[in-house]
């Protein structure tokens, strides 16, 4: 009897979910166009008040402003743009490269496919972050590199699910009479295969999302990643360490709760997308 | 027998050379002169000629990779380039035992409240505690481990006072200092490994408690207790060791991240400043030791598969 009320709940945070995720992608994509505060201009912010407290949507500072008199709701809505353009872009690149490559040392296996193992293990060597500190040494803080280091993260680990699933499906009977038929390696790669591989790499790509949300965070929080005045959810949640927090809480809460939201709907998409694609690896 | 333990080994060290010839190219490519890096700007270019020569950096990059190889073969990591310039491998030595107490430490507090947690939940499935430990857990996961500890900072230490300020006692001068130290950045990291080990083990307990054998047990008139530690709990930790192992690489993430929120002088805080200075051979260093403990540890958890379920051993050798 439980059962029917629960997943009803369950899919009112899930909607939830969904909702907040709309108004952040939208708020993110249309920020130049909406009227919005100083969300990066340190000389201008001179003239302004600092630590201004929030005073709601009336007025002139509706979530307040930061030490150099940014407007923190500007910077939140800047923020949410750099931190998912990052986020987005690297995994586009993560999933094209790494679900091409596994799809193609799978397919091919021998050499290669040993050649392309060794490569990735060595890429999972190294954890996540670390490796992330040790590209930031060498790379600029900017928007494209860090979505370079970040994709570098999710190819082994789509290289993995792209060959797995792969191996799979290039035995079953409909590959091999396409074979038959005389299919060439390409077309039979392309037409037969990849259609069952690109769901559960998609819904990898989902759950690499919030992953790598939290990981341009981190980095930026570390000071490594982009850099101020430009706002990321990272670097203003770092603003508020050195005793800032106890006077000032909105400075953490707001780009906290932001980048607590995101994430948790992104996990909330991601665990919807590999129930319905992999549900193999639906494990959580 | 061979095949068991030498194959993994050769792996192994296979996948640590890459990771150094990874490591050295990418370091190498440093952009600025590390020479400026160490004598600062304004001297002569004859003093930073020099210091290059002295370095090696005007010899052609196989070389400089083969030194360097030969270096870290026999112990030694090259000397930091900015001051003091002490030995690498004597700053990591210092830095290593304060990481690894924090992750262990970190681990273990997760584990503590992860089994507890999960039989809580797994025993009463469906109610509204089991529903309540799953939302919350859901709810940590998607908590950035930064943002748990800003604000457990914020909260217990600076509001409250329960906890001392940020230093790092060493267990040699006092135990009871150094455990007090490291309560809070380790509970900081334990908390998200906790909610994923909770989540992990609720589900394989809720699994093993419709088998017979359990039914069995609870008819000869054992209490829950009992049947859940001695007979449910270890056909169910599978997938948590699984699990375990993938969560080394988080591990090591948080650690970092908590070093540098707390300012504690652990692997994580040298290799952080040695990147923002571009300190590059602390880099090179500290990531070669972190990725060696790292496949280390991942590889001594797939042997501990065949200690618990008897039935992969076969499948090993």
């Amino acid at each position: 009897m439980r059962t029917p009320s629960r997943r009803r709940r369950v899919d009112v945070v899930f909607w939830l979910g969904m909702a907040w995720l709309t108004v952040v992608l939208g708020a993110a994509v249309l920020a130049p166009l909406l009227p919005l505060g100083n969300a990066d201009d340190s000389v201008k912010g001179l003239t302004a008040p600092i630590f201004a407290s929030p005073e709601g949507l009336g007025g002139a500072y509706p979530l307040g402003t930061n030490n150099y008199g940014l407007d923190v709701l500007a910077r939140v809505v800047y923020g949410a743009r750099t931190s998912l353009l990052v986020a987005l872009l690297a995994v586009l690149i993560g999933t094209c490269v790494g679900g091409l490559v596994g799809l193609v040392s799978g397919f091919v296996r021998g050499t290669t496919d040993r050649v392309v193992g060794i490569l990735s293990n060595a890429l999972l060597a190294v954890p996540p972050l670390i490796l992330l500190i040790a590209l930031g040494t060498v790379l600029d803080p900017s928007v494209r590199s860090i979505a370079f280091a970040l994709s570098l993260l999710t190819i082994p680990s789509m290289v993995r699910l792209a060959r797995a699933n792969t191996i799979t499906v290039a035995q079953r009977e409909y590959v091999l009479a396409a074979r038959a038929l005389g299919a060439g390696r390409l077309r039979l790669m392309l037409r037969e295969v990849l259609p069952n591989v690109v769901l559960p790499v998609l819904s990898l790509a989902v759950v690499m999302i919030s992953v790598l949300v939290v990981a341009e965070a981190s980095l930026s929080f570390l000071g490594i990643g982009i850099e101020q005045p430009r706002p990321t959810w990272g670097n203003m949640i770092a603003e508020g360490q050195g005793g800032v927090m106890e006077q000032h809480p909105y400075i953490v809460v707001v780009p906290g709760i932001c980048l607590f939201l995101t994430v948790f709907s992104f996990n909330l998409l991601g665990e919807k997308a590999q129930q319905r694609w992999d549900p193999r690896s639906a494990k959580l | 027998m061979a095949r068991r333990f030498l194959l993994p080994l050769l792996e192994l060290v296979a996948v640590l050379f890459l990771v150094s010839i990874g490591v050295f190219l990418l370091l190498s490519l440093v952009p600025g002169d590390p020479a400026i890096a160490v004598l600062g700007e304004g001297r002569t270019p004859q003093e930073y000629d020099a210091l290059r020569a002295q370095l090696g950096l005007d010899d052609p990059l196989l070389t400089r990779y083969g030194d360097w190889l030969g270096g870290v073969l026999h112990g030694d990591l090259g000397t930091s380039l900015v001051p003091p310039q002490t030995d690498v491998l004597d700053r990591i030595a210092r830095a290593f035992p304060v990481s690894l107490e924090l992750a262990v430490v970190g681990l273990v507090m997760a584990l503590v409240i992860a089994l507890p947690l999960a039989m809580w939940s797994a025993y009463h499935q469906g109610g509204r505690a089991d529903r309540a430990i799953s939302a919350i857990t859901f709810g940590l996961l998607s908590m950035p481990s930064f943002l748990i500890g800003i604000v457990l900072i914020a909260v217990l230490v600076n509001t409250l006072g329960w906890f001392p300020r940020n230093e790092w006692v060493r267990p040699g001068e006092s135990l009871t200092g150094n455990l007090s130290h490291a309560f809070l950045p380790a509970l900081t990291i334990a908390l998200m490994e906790a909610a994923m080990f909770t989540r992990i083990l609720r589900n394989d307990l809720v699994t093993t408690l419709h088998e017979d054998f359990i039914l069995a047990a609870r008819a000869r008139g054992m209490s829950p207790l009992r049947i859940m530690v001695s007979d449910a709990l270890r056909p169910s930790s599978f997938s948590l060791v699984t699990v375990l192992g993938l969560s080394i690489g988080r591990l090591v993430g948080s650690t970092v991240i908590v070093e540098y929120l707390f300012a504690l002088p652990g692997m994580g805080k040298l290799v952080i400043d040695a990147a923002n200075q571009g300190n590059y051979p602390v880099v090179q260093g500290a990531v070669l030791v972190i990725a060696g403990v790292y496949v280390g540890s991942n590889a001594l958890i797939d042997r501990t598969y065949g200690l618990l379920d008897p039935r992969t051993r076969r499948a090993h050798a």
